[in-house]
């Protein structure tokens, strides 16, 4: 059984329908990328996902549990964090204060010596800067508070909005290797990127969403060759 | 030509109402950074916990202390309620909507305020003299009310800032989504920043009781200079609305000696008309 299963979700705004009969699939352990242009309804897709808009049909279902129509504070104890897009940090809280609002819940609360641990060994210019306002912070440093934050809530799959969004070049790639790492640590994760090179190189599965629907899915390593998702979204 | 001594005497005790001005102002304001909503029926609830301090003290007999604690307890009931029977349901309408719902209960509270308790002035009997400091007069309430205010807003700014839930609180100010997505229940946050809320409108009713004789309208006599201070800082800026409150009070002290009470309320409601068109977002706000 797959961790988390999508079947056929319909989402929107009011009247307007921004995903359609949408069918996904993650796998414990998988990484998996959403790409798709703008628009295409891929934070919409996420925000299902982590309940912050309710589904108007269809099912989503996490470790056997359907989760369809919880509220995003009951989402994240199931073990889903969300980073959400342009990140969404306490601008005016301190990196360390961001942290602990990441460990909000009871359980994580518990945990959150070994979780500052955890975060601070994966990303030390956080540890660094502990007492400094995040919105004070570099568009990267950002990136991986928002990351860290999500991390202290221990959860079990991760839900990226476009980490690499407004980042510099150069960090742009050390997000991707950063991310990697979390990998490595055993998440499970769902990365939304524009940056579909790279995201591709880290996934082992993705989907294209356009106009919100699945017109694609595959193997990473399949789906980069496709000509058409090569020359829309690769830029070749 | 003025004495100087009274102008002197008139700042400190402008410095003195500052306090409980500022008192009710963060408490409004607190309330309105995390909810996006003005209680305009803020002062009408201290109006309420006032008669709750005179009831306790003057009927039943409470030491004067331990009214003004039932006072506080009275507040934070009410600000629970406040939340839970007009807020909660009104919490996604419009604006326009949310201010007339908490207009209509600044009405329903003077109305039963007149109907149980009548437009009879109710005072606390407290027979402290005033104390004299160099040749300046300080009414001993005020003092007393002036340093319980300012230790009351210690303790809301060490709550706010050291413990978990006030840092919650702060967060959510911030950006109510993120923190749902933290497991925060916005609810949950919005009934203990009510109650908070309610504890400062539960303490000014306290202090405020030991000065002033409470009667059905008090919420007009105060309301409207705490929204303006509220606006003048900055609505939701808790270090602007503190600044403001001691502007105003000064203005309203010195103003009440040079020529009258009145003429010093005429002054402050003038310079808010000014501040709004010279700076609209607030004294703190940066120019655009
Ligand atoms: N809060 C909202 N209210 C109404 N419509 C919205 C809202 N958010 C998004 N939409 C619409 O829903 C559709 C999908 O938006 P969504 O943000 O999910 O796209 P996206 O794939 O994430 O795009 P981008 O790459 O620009 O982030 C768009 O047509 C958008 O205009
Ligand atoms: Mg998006």
């Amino acid at each position: 059984m797959s961790m988390l299963e999508l079947r056929t979700v319909t989402a929107g705004y009011g009247q307007f329908t921004a995903l359609w009969d949408v069918s996904l699939a993650v796998e414990r352990g998988e990484a998996v990328a959403v790409v798709g242009p703008n628009g295409a309804g891929k934070t919409t897709l996420l925000r299902v996902i982590s309940g912050v808009i309710p589904p108007r049909h269809g099912d989503l279902v996490f470790e056997g549990a359907s989760l369809a129509g919880r509220p995003a504070h009951e989402v994240v104890a199931h073990g889903i964090a969300h980073v959400p897009e342009g990140r969404r940090l306490f601008p005016k809280l301190t990196v360390a204060e961001n942290l602990k609002m990441g460990a909000f819940l009871p359980r994580a609360r518990k945990a959150y010596r070994e979780s500052l641990e955890r975060v601070s060994a994966l990303f030390p210019a956080l540890a660094e800067r502990q007492k400094q306002r995040a919105g004070s912070l570099s568009g990267g440093e950002q990136q991986m508070l928002a990351i860290g934050r999500a991390l202290m809530s221990r959860p079990q799959l991760i839900l990226f909005d476009e980490p690499s969004m407004g980042l510099a070049p150069v960090m742009v790639l050390r997000l991707f290797d950063l991310i990697r790492r979390v990998r490595e640590e055993g998440y499970t994760m769902l990365i939304v990127e524009q940056n579909v090179r790279q995201v591709l190189k880290l996934v082992d599965r993705a989907y294209l969403l356009e106009v919100g629907r699945v017109r694609m899915e595959g193997r990473a390593a399949e789906l980069s060759e496709q000509d058409f998702v090569r020359k829309a979204y690769v830029g070749l | 030509m003025i004495d100087p001594i009274f102008l002197v005497e008139a700042a400190v005790n402008g410095i003195m109402l500052g306090g409980v001005l500022a008192l009710l102002a963060l408490g409004l304001n607190l309330i309105f950074g995390v909810l996006d909503i003005v209680w305009i029926a803020y002062v009408d609830l201290v109006m309420v916990a006032m008669y709750a301090v005179y009831f306790l003290v003057m009927v039943y007999g409470w030491p004067i202390w331990l009214g003004g604690l039932g006072g506080v307890v009275v507040g934070v009931a009410l600000g629970i309620l406040v939340h839970l029977l007009i807020i909660t349901p009104i919490l996604d309408s419009p604006p326009v909507n949310q201010l007339l719902a908490t207009g209509g209960l600044l009405f329903f509270l003077q109305s039963i305020a007149t109907f149980l308790w009548s437009t009879d002035h109710k005072s606390v009997r407290v027979s402290l003299p005033s104390i004299e400091l160099g040749g300046i007069f300080v009414s001993y309430p005020r003092l007393i009310a002036f340093v319980l205010s300012i230790l009351v807003m210690v303790g809301l700014y060490l709550f706010l800032t050291r413990t978990f839930i006030g840092t919650a609180i702060r967060a959510v100010s911030q950006d109510r989504g993120a923190m749902a997505l933290m497991g925060a229940s916005p609810q949950k946050i919005y009934v203990v920043t009510s109650a908070v809320g309610g504890a400062m409108a539960g303490v000014a009713a306290a202090l405020l009781s030991i000065q002033y004789s409470v009667h059905p309208y008090f919420g007009a006599a105060f309301g409207p200079i705490t929204f303006m201070i509220c606006v003048l800082g900055g609505l939701g800026n808790m270090v602007g609305a503190f600044i403001a409150s001691f502007v105003m009070s000064e203005i309203i002290a010195i103003g009440g000696v040079v020529w009258s009470t009145e003429m010093g309320y005429v002054i402050a409601f003038a310079l808010f008309i000014v501040m709004m068109f010279a700076r609209p977002g607030g004294i703190l706000a940066k120019r655009q």
